[in-house]
């Protein structure tokens, strides 16, 4: 087994996600058969490769520091669940 | 003819030679929608009203003489292109309130183009999928057999068109999302080279991979729908700042002298035998037409899915983390403090193939396992990419299968992910090398479904694999074939 129950807890913690008894299992499983799966790449000795992170060379693209028309405070909140005046409103932090 | 059968070409004749309007052919376009949108599925959203409202500016455009090819013309978005004001959900029950703020450049080039949208089309969850099946919407199904899987992730895009229920429609595409749905459900789709349309308000899924393009009826379409779409933003740090040639000039029906290589790895034992077939009689009317075959070598395409399943959740994981609850999309009502909304709402809003690679991507980029996994298959791509650098010394384009069968039936697949992830292994490596590809309809399979030859050209080759596409459409009539729906 490359992958656990207890890793794909620790993996849901990483993400975020709350899984279910069901999901975890289910999960542990598939992720283990597509993780042996990629262990093919392994086969490919890769030490003097370069990393490809673009298709594309990208550099920093830059613009002038001027100030432009942005999307406003009541377009920004429309979408919130919650908000009180111009700011998303949230469940307490710190208790 | 009927209008809702037309392409962008006939429909801009008759709308320009009075023969119809665009108020005319958009009403009829709906009504198409409305009678087999049941057995079809293919519309997650449906814009009637400001569709008629727009058609009706349209008319008013091209009476002035002041139109675009595209004026009048109606369209249909996947729904992960942001409409402002028009709900955009990404196949998702987390976006399913979503009204944007703002659009996707992709739409605003069209839309300033005077075409109109009919609405919002289905596709499978966050663009995750190759069935239209993980979407939070219901199941699109394939017109020429609803008991099967249009592809996706672009699924309502190319069902759209095959059923007849848009003139053409934007797909996107990370490992095959356009090419595939348009050869399961025979029509042309084209993923453009990385950086040749904006991403700007596209919901994105792997940002080093994704790339916008047209689905559509034939290849002049295609190269209609890419001039429009296509060229440099400002608001796209990736999109590339390179003229945009009129695409629809190198349809010139001449491709003598054309080398079209044909990569060994492709041409498998396991291919399917009317999928093989196809490629045979596509490959003996190239001959005819004057093309030059050159056998190839892409030596890493065996490692292209273990790399892409690598790369692409591992961004997508990444990408993922902004649907918290806190701004948009959906908020659970059950939690506890801040972590346990976040955690709930997600666990809430996402669907399982979500998760599942949020899962693999989290997992992939975790602390102890991020050079064993995400740094082994970015070099991976590197090789993968020079593959392709090498073979294109040799020849002008690539041909290969879009999928190494036609489309599987409803169901047949999802409860192992590993083995819908292979069928994606002939599309997946152009995303991978940031390169341009097209699907065309090359076939039938004995029990009637359609069959799809892929195209691959150089980056910024687009021409190049338009023409090819043209011409070969030029010497058969599969385009021609409509499914009974």
């Amino acid at each position: 087994m490359k992958i656990s129950v207890a890793d794909v807890e620790y993996v849901a913690r990483l993400a975020r996600l709350e899984l279910n008894k069901a999901e975890t299992d289910l999960f542990a499983g598939q992720m283990d058969a597509i993780l042996g799966y990629v262990e093919k790449l392994n086969e490919l000795d890769t030490a003097d490769i370069r990393p490809t992170s673009h298709a594309v060379p990208v550099e920093n693209a830059f613009r002038e520091d001027a100030t432009r028309p942005s999307l406003g405070v009541a377009k920004a909140l429309a979408n919130a669940p919650d908000k009180a005046d111009s700011f998303y409103r949230v469940p307490k932090v710190i208790e | 003819m009927d209008i809702f059968e037309c392409t962008i070409k006939q429909l801009n004749n008759w709308l320009h030679a009075g023969r119809v309007s665009s108020v005319e052919a958009t009403r009829a376009m709906l009504e198409r929608i409305e009678s087999v949108e049941d057995r079809v599925g293919s519309f997650i959203t449906r814009t009637p009203e400001s569709a008629l409202a727009e058609a009706a500016a349209a008319d008013r455009r091209i009476a002035s003489g002041n139109a675009h090819i595209l004026t009048g013309i109606p369209l249909a978005l996947k729904d992960i292109f942001l409409t402002e004001g028009i709900r955009t959900t990404c196949g998702s029950r987390m976006l399913h309130n979503f009204i944007p703020p703002y659009s996707a450049t992709a739409w605003e080039r069209l839309r300033d183009c005077g075409s109109v949208l009919l609405g919002k089309l289905n596709q499978d969850e966050f663009a995750m999928g190759s069935s239209n099946e993980s979407s939070a919407f219901g199941v699109t199904r394939n017109p020429w057999d609803t008991a099967r899987i249009p592809g996706g992730s672009s699924g309502g895009s190319a069902a759209a068109i095959a059923a007849r229920q848009a003139t053409a429609t934007l797909g996107t595409d990370t490992g095959g999302s356009i090419r595939q749905p348009s050869s399961h459900c025979g029509c042309v789709g084209l993923k453009p080279t990385y950086g040749r349309v904006s991403r700007y308000g596209v919901i994105a899924f792997a940002s080093s991979l994704d790339q916008v393009g047209p689905i559509t009826r034939d290849v002049t379409d295609c190269a209609i729908m890419l001039g429009a779409v296509a060229g440099y933003d400002p608001k796209d740090s990736t999109s590339v700042n390179a003229p945009v040639p009129d695409y629809t000039a190198a349809l010139t029906g001449d491709i003598k002298g054309l080398r079209i290589g044909l990569p060994k790895e492709y041409y498998i034992d396991g291919l399917d035998r009317d999928v093989q077939a196809a490629m045979d009689r596509a490959i003996e009317t190239y001959r005819r037409l004057g093309a030059e075959f050159v056998e190839i070598s892409l030596p890493h395409t065996d490692y292209a899915v273990a790399t892409y399943y690598l790369i692409a959740t591992a961004e997508a994981s990444s990408n993922l983390a902004r649907y918290d609850g806190v701004r948009f999309g959906h908020r659970s009502e059950q939690a506890e403090g801040l972590i346990d909304m976040m955690t709930k709402s997600r666990s809430e809003g996402f669907g399982a193939e979500v998760k599942r690679r949020i899962m693999l991507g989290t997992y992939a980029l975790s602390s102890g396992y991020y050079d064993a996994y995400y740094v082994k298959a970015q070099k991976v791509r590197t090789l993968i990419m020079g593959d392709f650098t090498r073979a294109f010394e040799h020849v002008d384009a690539i041909l290969t299968p879009v999928a190494p069968t036609p489309a599987f039936k409803i169901g047949e697949m999802v409860d192992d992910p590993l083995q819908m992830y292979l069928s994606d292994i002939f599309t997946i490596p152009v995303n991978l090398a940031g390169t341009c590809a097209m699907s065309v309809p090359a076939g039938f399979s004995a029990s009637g479904l359609p069959i799809g030859l892929q195209l691959i050209g150089k980056p910024f080759g687009e021409e190049t694999i338009l023409r090819a596409g043209h011409a070969f459409e030029q010497a058969t009539e599969w385009h021609m074939r409509k499914a009974e729906i």
